[in-house]
């Protein structure tokens, strides 16, 4: 028999056998990896390296939200397409959260019909995949009648297969991202300052109204209106703002999707109040508005956020459907440049890191939200 | 309260009700009078696909095989059909609770897999070979669905216990890749496994394209399964384990006929939604060149006699999406429910 002394030497020495063995073959591929690449690379006759960020690129893509043209070197066409990302990611992920707060409330309803809308919606637009739903959206918009029978909205807002036009503010580019900077600065420090969290959004959208009119106001061209309306002018639109139809069926499809599973993640955190505290609530005479912000949210909340950040990363992610229906997002970006340049490494490199990032700073944002709502220890 | 109270108890909700209902009631009676009262439903009568009239249902009338099958032979059809109920057998076989043991769900999708497998392909058979790529449409979905479940479960019970190791590389490694595994996009992980992974490979190990991805989409779900897997470990008491190592059982016993049993049960119902999901996002190998369901259907009205019916192909084919994955959902809710009330 042996002694405990040597069973667990013996032990000991197992693991760290396995995990020898393991470290060793990670090498071993991570080598192996190089090794081919090496040998793949020479037979392609590529040069490995970042150089080719300055060559010209030569070809075009759908969407851009600054000056582009087909001449641009590759790092700012894929720095183009990182922004298109970010913005479609960040729109999505603002409405879904809305819709799907809403939604979500509509679920836990007891007024029957709000909640057969939302189970609805709920039911259609989490059981089909976003692909399929968002190339069924953009068949469905191309085949639009053109501008000129384009549907019209009070004459402000008109959808054709040119896309969706709406009014815009008379404002130049720049000023308009510096008003967006200053809108999200502000929902910031609302956020640090610890605001409760209905009167922190209720102070934001005030503030963010302010910010906009004003700088609407103060910035617009001499001597032209507040407002720039779309209007037909022989065969297309002039003034407003045109969302191209892809963009179009971006973000409705994955905000569609999106709120719906929301919906389901604020429905799950709403069935988590225990019931005393809502039959208090109404024991007080509180409307249902009042339970709604006053204890279901609060209580709540603190369940919801986890997934919720889940759901924030997923819709990240989601916009690599663009390529599908002809958006230029990061990754349309990235696999059109391996087409053309045939630097695969490099560009995959850069998509994965970008992607990385991006999701790990929302998984520390959501952190900080967590933290932030734990109750405190008295 | 009753039904007639909430929905008619105030003026508001009255209101509220007519409105509500009103509207639901008129979309449905828009989709049922397109769908059904003015459709076309036979391919002889294509004349009659006007603008007026309804849904074209021709179109799929004739045009379906082009989008269950592919471009698989068509006297050879009988085998795709055969191939596609065993998988959808499988599933539905696996929804009941005598099939819950690990050996009897193992053998089930084993088998199941296996007469999908030796139907499609068909040499072992004695029957015309059909290749890989000659497979599509739904039962080429339904293959890369199969396949990426009976690989990614056990990778992702592998993961989920290299996470729970005691020793510290192995922890880490699993940590690393499953974070690294999910914060990716999908589309990402499957289309390095596509386009990156020939590179950093000798051609000696290249393998099919096919391969490469069910590998990588296996991994994908693994990862989250490992998740799973791991919420299922977290229910289970500490004392457990301990009690398992005083009583001079081996590492493997314990987890083998203690822990894992109690695993599988508490992590059934996210296993579901982890299927469910991952039949979901099969759809999104169209793009990296597959032709899967969806892009068959794109092919089903693609020429010119069948264009302006787009809409009833991708209707059709989120129908069946739809359909597979609601119903799926559904159980797993009821599933939820069911192991609720057990453990009260």
């Amino acid at each position: 028999m042996a002694t405990t002394q040597e069973l667990r030497a013996r032990a000991k020495r197992r693991k760290l056998i396995v995990q020898g063995i393991l470290c060793a073959l990670t090498i071993l591929a991570i080598w192996g990896a190089v090794r081919s690449a090496q040998v793949n690379l020479a037979a392609l006759g590529i040069t490995s390296g970042f150089g080719f960020l300055e060559r010209g690129t030569g070809w075009d893509y759908s969407f851009s939200l600054v000056e582009r043209s087909i001449n641009d070197p590759y790092a700012r066409t894929l720095l183009i397409g990182f922004l298109n990302t970010m913005f479609v990611g960040f729109i999505c992920i603002f409405l879904s959260t809305l819709f799907g707060f809403i939604i979500g409330t509509g679920r836990d309803s007891s007024h029957p019909a709000i909640k057969s809308a939302s189970t609805v919606f709920v039911q259609i637009f989490r059981n089909i995949p976003l692909i399929l739903q968002a190339v069924f959206l953009y068949s469905l918009l191309i085949h639009f009648p053109g501008p000129r029978q384009a549907m019209n909205l009070g004459d402000a807002v008109f959808l054709s297969n040119r896309g969706l036009m709406l009014p815009g503010l008379n404002v130049s580019a720049g000023v308009a991202v510096a008003m967006l900077l200053a809108v999200l600065a502000t929902g910031l420090l609302i956020l640090i300052r610890r605001t409760p969290l209905l009167r922190g959004v209720l102070q934001w959208s005030m503030a963010s109204g302010v910010i906009v009119l004003g700088t609407a106001l103060l910035m617009r061209p001499e001597g032209e209106a507040l407002v720039s309306l779309p209007a037909l002018q022989g065969l297309r639109f002039q003034g407003g703002i045109t969302v191209p139809v892809e963009l179009v069926a971006m973000i409705t499809s994955i905000t569609l999707y999106g709120s719906a599973y929301i919906a389901e993640v604020v429905r799950g955190g709403l069935n988590q109040v225990p019931r005393g505290l809502i039959e208090a609530g109404q024991a007080l005479g509180l409307t249902p508005g009042a339970i709604w912000t006053r204890i279901k949210m609060p209580m709540s909340l603190r369940s919801i956020v986890p997934p919720l950040g889940n759901q924030w990363i997923f819709i990240m992610k989601a916009t690599t459907i663009g390529i599908a229906i002809g958006f230029s997002d990061l990754f349309y970006i990235v696999s059109n440049s391996i087409t053309q340049s045939g630097q695969t490494l490099e560009l995959i490199f850069l998509l994965m890191a970008a992607f990385l990032l991006v999701n790990f700073s929302i998984a520390l944002f959501v952190n900080w939200l967590n933290a932030r709502l734990q109750l405190k220890a008295h | 309260m009753s039904f007639r109270k909430r929905a008619f108890g105030t003026p508001v909700a009255t209101v509220l009700s007519i409105v509500i209902f009103g509207i639901l009631a008129y979309w449905a009676w828009l989709a049922v009078d397109w769908a059904i009262f003015r459709a076309v439903w036979r391919a002889d009568n294509v004349g009659d696909c006007t603008k007026e009239a309804g849904a074209c249902w021709s179109v799929i009338d004739a045009r379906h095989r082009l989008i269950l099958f592919g471009l698989y032979p068509y006297e050879e059809h009988w085998r795709s059909t055969l191939a596609c109920l065993s998988i959808i057998l499988t599933v539905i076989l696996s929804c009941f609770p005598v099939a819950w043991t690990a050996k009897r769900l193992t053998s089930l999708w084993v088998v199941g897999f296996a007469i999908y497998y030796l139907l499609m392909e068909g040499s072992l058979l004695g029957l015309t070979q059909v290749t890989t790529d000659g497979w599509g449409g739904l039962s080429l979905t339904l293959f890369l669905f199969a396949s990426v479940v009976l690989l990614g479960m056990p990778m992702g019970l592998g993961l989920a216990l290299m996470r729970r190791s005691e020793m510290p590389f192995v922890r880490m490694f699993a940590v690393v890749l499953i974070d690294f595994i999910r914060s990716l996009p999908l589309l990402t992980t499957l289309f390095t496994a596509a386009v990156v992974v020939p590179i950093l490979l000798p051609s000696w190990l290249e393998g099919d394209k096919i391969w490469r991805v069910i590998i990588a989409f296996a991994l994908f779900f693994a990862c989250y399964q490992a998740e799973v897997f791991r919420g299922g470990f977290q229910a289970i008491p500490k004392g457990q384990f301990e009690a398992g190592k005083a009583l001079g059982l081996s590492y493997w016993s314990i987890v083998g006929r203690l822990i894992l049993p109690q695993v599988f049960r508490h992590a059934l119902p996210s296993t579901i939604n982890m299927v469910v999901v991952t039949f979901k996002e099969t759809a999104i190998v169209i793009i990296i060149g597959f032709f899967d369901v969806l892009a068959s259907a794109k092919a089903a009205f693609g020429t010119g006699e069948w264009a302006p019916h787009y809409l009833e192909v991708y209707i059709f084919v989120g129908g069946i999406y739809w359909l597979f994955i609601f119903s799926l959902g559904q159980y797993g809710e009821y599933l939820k429910g069911r192991m609720a009330i057990s453990e009260r």
